[in-house]
């Protein structure tokens, strides 16, 4: 089928995206692994030459890393917990028929489009403010103390205005998983004598498994590195600093590209230390 | 025990009527074929007998309890699906055992009877496959296998063997039969396959648009045929209809011959025709013949091997005592 001539003709086609892609990714990578090693302070002097390991040594000496790793984690953990229960339970309940099915499958897809900076902003004023903000009307309505959702319950709410943004992606993926489940199976399954529940656990679970794969993997991805939804609502205070956050304070706040930088390649190996677990886990759900 | 009646069974998806008021009684024991071409609702029929559709007015009882309200699970029957419906990510040890650990069985009782089907099914070897693992046969196997544990007063089979090859078909349908002769327990069987259910049936019911054309046993419908449409639809190569002159002579609107029951000559007989397409089987050769004098192509099926092709010219003798008569309404002169 593939004759040599198509062989380096496909090569050759292929090239400029390689190219593209390969100086996309190893630019940044090795002038961060270039800095991580350099002390290079901007506005203080610039670039002070090599310094060895020390940026590593201080960055995770740092009181604020290890805290900020296990926000990262707790945010990853939280929001797929909550998009896949309530993804899966929105799935079967779009999977109903109903009437009006089109416009309500197309409001349920509505947050993923909205920008990250935008429905962070949104949350943070109009649902989150206290004074102003929708919850803060609520709570006054029934007689409450309005909280401050982003300095009392700063995680949780964090953790909420993500997952709002992610549930549209499960659901979906989800809902097309459980679309193409043969009701055959269903009702046999009905005949054999399983009741509602039983058969959610034995035949919609197992069939939605390669799915429910699919969402975490692609999720945990995006949420390591998540940063817009925290610069806008709390600014890495309460509590809400991620590992990107504190690299992006080190960077920018601190204006110390180096410590910055020996952060960046920490963040890759918590990323592949997070990859490695999750295929090991779930990955075999992939397989056949 | 498994006797089902159906009383005034009524189906309405909507506005259309797939099955129009309709009675029939299924003895214990029995192995029922509903038969008919497609979309005529013999499916549907047996779904509504399965529970897994509601019928729309009408009574279903079985084993003398009136289940028309009672769900699928509690009516004690077993269905083998089209697409077999086994569970892929269990194996074929859990797919048999999933109705029994449904009902509650204790484990040493699934165990039990997971083997004795899988003895029964030759199964045996396969139990901790997945049905991904298995041929279309051993699949089909594994979703009797699931029926049968569960020792249900009937079994509902909607068309099982359409999905597997004909050699394999065959095979299938011995051991289906061989299962009903050694359980004795009602079985429905859903197909299109004149052939198997010719082959299967105690008594076959033939569907055409929701209504049921003929009931009786396969001899019965098909020496006497209680109108054109059980006529054309039991038997192959299908019945010849005659209609015109020859017709007449015999004070009918439409005769109908079958083509084994017609003579084949060189020399003489009652219609003279030209071969036209010839279809040599070796045990049998069925003979398309354009006749003077009618408007139909017969077709004969002349036993063993005759040495005629295309463009020969023959004479056809129907045999008078194997002619239906049918009147104007399509229905059987006696």
């Amino acid at each position: 089928m593939a004759t040599r001539h198509s062989r380096s003709a496909a090569r050759l086609m292929m090239a400029p995206a390689v190219v593209l892609l390969l100086g996309w990714m190893l630019v940044p990578l090795v002038m961060t692994l270039w800095f991580s090693f350099r002390k290079y302070l901007p506005l203080r002097g610039g670039d002070l030459g090599w310094v060895g390991f020390d940026n590593y040594a201080s960055f995770i000496r740092s009181s604020a890393f290890w805290p900020s790793v296990q926000v990262t984690l707790t945010l990853v953990v939280g929001v797929l917990a909550i998009t896949l229960v309530v993804g899966v339970l929105l799935a079967l309940l779009l999977d109903q028929p109903m009437w009006g099915q089109g416009i309500v499958r197309i409001l349920v897809i509505a947050p993923f489009f909205v920008m990250p900076t935008v429905s962070a902003l949104v949350w943070k004023n109009i649902m989150m403010d206290p004074n102003n903000g929708f919850l803060g009307h609520l709570w006054r309505a029934v007689g409450l103390q309005p909280i401050d959702w982003l300095s009392q319950a700063s995680m949780g709410s964090i953790i909420l205005i993500v997952s709002w943004e992610w549930l549209p992606f499960a659901t979906l993926i989800l809902l097309t998983a459980l679309q193409s489940l043969d009701s055959e199976q269903m009702e046999a399954a009905e005949m054999d004598g399983a009741g509602p529940l039983a058969r959610f656990g034995f035949i919609t679970l197992p069939h939605l498994g390669r799915a429910i794969t699919v969402v975490i993997l692609i999720q945990t991805i995006f949420l390591l590195s998540i940063f817009a939804e925290i610069f806008v609502t709390t600014g890495g205070a309460f509590g809400t600093r991620t590992l990107t956050y504190l690299i992006y304070q080190r960077v920018l706040e601190s204006q110390n590209v180096g410590l910055g930088s020996a952060g960046g390649v920490y963040a890759i190996i918590l990323a592949n230390i997070v990859a490695i677990f999750l295929m090991r886990i779930v990955g075999k759900n992939l397989d056949a | 025990m498994g006797q089902i009646l159906l009383e005034k069974v009524v189906k309405r998806f909507g506005d259309v009527e797939v099955i129009p008021p309709l009675d029939l009684t299924i003895e214990d024991g029995e192995f029922v074929v509903f038969v008919g071409p497609s979309g005529c609702g013999k499916s549907t029929l047996l779904r509504l007998i399965a529970g897994l559709e509601d019928v729309t007015s009408g009574r279903i009882v079985i084993d003398g309890k009136d289940a028309t309200n009672i769900p699928p699970a509690k009516r004690s029957l077993a269905m083998v699906f089209q697409s077999y419906a086994l569970y892929p990510h269990m194996s074929v040890r859990k797919n048999i055992a999933f109705p029994l650990r449904m009902a509650g069985f204790d484990k040493a009782e699934i165990d039990r009877r997971v083997a004795a089907a899988a003895d029964v099914l030759n199964l045996t070897p396969y139990l901790d496959r997945r049905p991904g693992q298995l041929s279309g046969g051993q699949r089909q196997r594994v979703a009797i296998g699931r029926a049968i544990v569960r020792e249900p007063a009937a079994f509902l089979f909607d068309e099982p063997l359409s999905n597997l090859d004909a050699a394999l078909r065959v095979g299938m349908r011995l051991e289906i039969s061989e299962l009903h002769n050694r359980l004795k327990t009602t079985m429905i069987y859903v197909t299109h396959d004149q052939v198997e259910a010719m082959t299967m049936a105690d008594k076959i019911v033939v569907l055409h648009a929701g209504r049921i054309e003929q009931v009786g046993s396969p001899l019965e419908l098909y020496s006497r045929p209680r109108n054109l449409f059980v006529a054309g639809f039991i038997g192959s190569p299908n019945m010849n209809f005659i209609t015109g002159p020859e017709a007449d002579k015999l004070n009918a609107a439409t005769i109908g011959v079958r083509p084994e029951h017609i003579q084949v000559s060189t020399t003489e007989g009652r219609w003279k025709g030209t071969v036209g397409v010839a279809e040599h089987l070796g045990s049998d050769t069925f003979l398309h013949v354009h006749a003077t004098g009618l408007a139909e192509t017969i077709t004969v099926r002349a036993s063993g091997e005759v040495g005629l092709r295309h463009g020969d010219t023959v004479w056809l003798t129907p045999e008078d005592d194997k002619i239906h008569r049918f009147d104007s309404n399509g229905l059987r002169i006696e």
